[in-house]
């Protein structure tokens, strides 16, 4: 069974305690908080004003520039407050408060549910609609799919890879969509193919969900897609990585920045993007919701819910029996590459796929002790990198040794701090480096 | 006794036929170098701390030596009058800048800002500042894991674990700047130092509203604007919600002081102003109270 080349680690995937919840579709909030800032690039530019009615799915907020993305009102009401608001991390960010009057959609979306196969739109008019309809990589990265999608001159995309590993523990949401939508998935991967203009796609799955891999089987067979292949990868972790998954389903490997994964003629989707790509081309509708995985081991209730953008992350916990006694870590995705949320207030957003809660002893993080050389770190990086070294060269502000030692490959897993015998909190300091080695090279490309 | 002999008199003679040599290319492969170099190094503090923006003394000296306008040059540890004693030596002019001190502008100590979650990540203030706003609910506010403590080179900086906030000591400060660099809230200005060690500042960076402030920490500058309509000098600014006081213009007054509702306003080494029945500020503390 294939798999990434080097690194990685096999945590224990705790997805037993929400895979078998059925995805529910949460009560409507009364009050959302829409977040300018969802995706990865320039924040959207509001266009609505205090007072304004909106309707669910009516644009608020454009995208400014070309990497961004626009953003729509999840619900129908009118907009309350155009302000800064804490996000979850605390920080204050540009918001829109929309309060909820009814649900009225905008005339234009289909909420019929019945599957639209046929398209025939051409690769332009596709990555407009996407691109209107304000879709990012629903993975956690959230990069503006429509850029994604936009192969530079003079390279070819190949191949298809559509990311349906979800090897972050705990998280479900993905599997639960391939179970439960997997015709729509299957015809936005039909459509995100025909984008592209490439004959193959791949649906990559770990093998710890072989239900989903023969689901998906079924429904090719059954319903005749052509050139898609389900492809069950051995179970490591972060093989959702999109050079991992690249490297474990074609072989190849993405050469260092600023080389994009189109230069070995691959493009990765996220599974429940490509189910949102469906229903904005085929169906008109925006991204104003997705499915989130309400989990935890303390938790008296788990869900996969599917939500609008916006909710108050407290009310979800609410719905799921609302907060364990006692010290709780709340994050915000997974619990190797979520951030913890400090408040709860915050919104669910485009990139949220999961909200895991931890008891305060699962959390807490061992005694820091000495580095013992034993090299456990290097073994674990799946990019090939020295952890111990580059996270000590970023702590003794040694930038430019640290960008000598490929610290801006470092995709931020967290495999190192993770298996370090003497608790380390290497990636903290890596993180730190990368932040201040970037902003390096960037006033080094302005001088010039 | 007789190897002793020959191993020291081939041992001598070795070093005598060297010393011959080294002289001789000394003498031939010697570097001009200004010597006013050296002297300038030796007027200069010898910290080798970059608050010049050079590596070291050394480059600072070479740099004082070779331009011919050191105006844009100062050694924030010498001072203005040595900068003037190295200036009128090379025969040059130099920058009249008056001494400076660090000044740390958060006094959200623990009992006015509570904790609202704990941290037990790496205990560095910029890997929080990383990750997100920190123990506190106040986004702006010290960190108080020490980054500019370890910056600093002269020991002026201390963490006071009654407070969690970060101390600065006049005196010891050499206004080098390396903790304004350090800290990632941008909390540490160079101000005036003036006479006495006596301060005057606005002890809050918060840029929030009012409301979001008073939620967070009762310490905080809440945006009221009343020490600006007092200030009889102009010296008082509002930026958004956050006052600030300019140091240049400052006459030491303090009738701002009484005027703020929070206490974000703080005195060094100063009385707050006298025969007033009592200030605004104790009331305010204790009816919160």
């Amino acid at each position: 069974m294939r798999t990434f080349p080097i690194g990685g680690i096999h945590p224990s995937d705790n997805k037993k305690w929400s895979k078998d919840k059925a995805i529910e579709v949460m009560a409507l909030p009364d009050e959302v908080a829409i977040p300018m800032i969802q995706h990865i690039g320039a924040p959207a530019t509001p266009i609505v004003a205090k007072g304004d009615k909106v309707l669910t799915g009516q644009i608020i907020a454009q995208a400014t520039g070309f990497v961004s993305a626009n953003i729509h009102s999840p619900i129908s009401g009118v907009v309350k407050a155009i302000d800064e608001f804490a996000n979850g991390e605390g920080l204050y960010r540009q918001m829109i408060v929309i309060k909820r009057e009814g649900d009225e959609w905008v005339e234009s979306i289909d909420r019929s549910t019945e599957l639209k196969r046929e398209c025939k739109l051409s690769p332009a008019d596709i990555i407009s609609k996407i691109k209107d309809a304000g879709i990012v990589g629903m993975g956690g990265a959230t990069f503006p799919t429509h850029v994604k999608l936009t192969v530079p001159d003079g390279q070819k995309a190949e191949i298809l890879i559509i990311n349906g590993v979800e090897c972050e523990p705990y998280l479900t949401s993905d599997y639960r969509t391939m179970l439960e939508r997997g015709e729509e998935l299957l015809t936005g991967v039909e459509i995100l193919m025909r984008a592209l203009n490439v004959e193959r796609a791949v649906i990559g799955v770990e093998n710890n969900k072989p239900d989903a891999v023969a689901h998906l089987n079924d429904l090719i067979a059954k319903g005749n897609y052509r050139g898609i292949e389900v492809m069950a990868l051995k179970t490591r972790y972060p093989q959702g990585g999109e050079k991992q998954l690249i490297a474990a389903v074609t072989g190849r490997q993405v050469p260092p920045p600023p080389a994009l994964p189109i230069s070995v003629g691959a493009v990765v989707c996220n599974a429940s993007t490509s189910v949102a790509v469906y229903e904005a081309v085929q169906k008109n509708k925006p991204l104003i919701e997705r499915v989130v995985t309400i989990t935890g081991k303390q938790l008296k209730d788990t869900h996969n819910f599917l939500l609008r953008f916006g909710t108050p992350i407290k009310s979800v916990l609410d719905a799921a029996g609302g907060l364990p006694e006692g010290d709780v870590k709340v994050l915000n995705g997974g619990p190797m590459m979520g951030r913890s949320v400090v408040n709860l207030d915050a919104p669910v957003m485009k990139g949220c796929s999961g909200i895991t809660v931890l008891s305060g002893c699962e959390a807490s993080r061992g005694k820091e002790l000495a580095c013992i050389k034993c090299a456990k770190c290097v073994s674990a990086c799946p990019m090939g990198l020295e952890p111990y070294l580059i996270s000590k060269l970023s702590l003794r502000q040694l930038w430019d040794r640290a960008e000598e030692h490929k610290i801006m490959e470092c995709i931020e897993c967290g495999c190192c701090s993770y298996t370090c015998p003497s608790n380390l909190p290497l990636l903290d300091y890596i993180r730190i480096g990368k932040q201040t080695v970037m902003g390096n090279i960037r006033a080094r490309a302005m001088k010039k | 006794m007789n190897a002793l002999v020959l191993t020291i008199l081939t041992l001598s003679v070795l070093g005598a036929i060297l010393a011959v040599i080294l002289y001789f290319v000394a003498q031939r492969f010697k570097v001009e170098e200004d010597p006013r170099i050296d002297d300038v190094e030796k007027m200069l503090p010898g910290a080798n701390c970059g608050g010049c923006g050079f590596a070291g003394c050394r480059s600072m000296s070479e740099a004082l030596v070779k331009m011919d306008d050191i105006s844009s040059l100062y050694c924030p540890v010498a001072g203005a009058q040595t900068m003037v004693s190295i200036a009128s030596y090379l025969g040059k002019s130099a920058a009249e800048k008056g001494p400076m001190v660090a000044t740390m502008r958060c006094g959200g100590s623990c009992d006015k800002r509570p904790k609202v979650n704990s941290y037990d990540g790496a205990r560095s203030c910029a890997v929080v500042n990383s990750l997100y706003t920190g123990e506190s609910a106040c986004a702006y506010g010290c960190l108080g894991y020490g980054d500019c403590a370890a910056a600093c080179q002269f020991g002026a900086i201390v963490i006071n674990p009654n407070t969690g906030l970060v101390e600065i000591d006049a005196d010891k400060c050499t206004a080098c700047g390396a903790c304004v660099k350090a800290c990632p809230k941008a909390l540490i200005e160079m101000r005036k130092k003036w006479p006495k060690n006596r301060a005057i500042y606005v002890a809050c960076r918060s840029k929030s509203r009012g409301a979001v402030v008073m939620k967070a920490c009762k310490a905080g500058c809440i945006g009221c604007g009343k020490c600006a309509k007092v200030c009889p000098f102009g010296a008082i600014s509002m930026e958004g919600n956050l006052a600030y006081i300019d140091a240049e213009k400052c006459k030491l007054c303090r009738k701002c002081v009484n005027e703020c509702p929070t206490g974000a306003i703080r005195i060094v080494n100063m009385e707050p102003l006298p025969k007033e029945p009592k200030s605004v500020e104790n009331k305010a503390a204790e009816s919160k109270a």
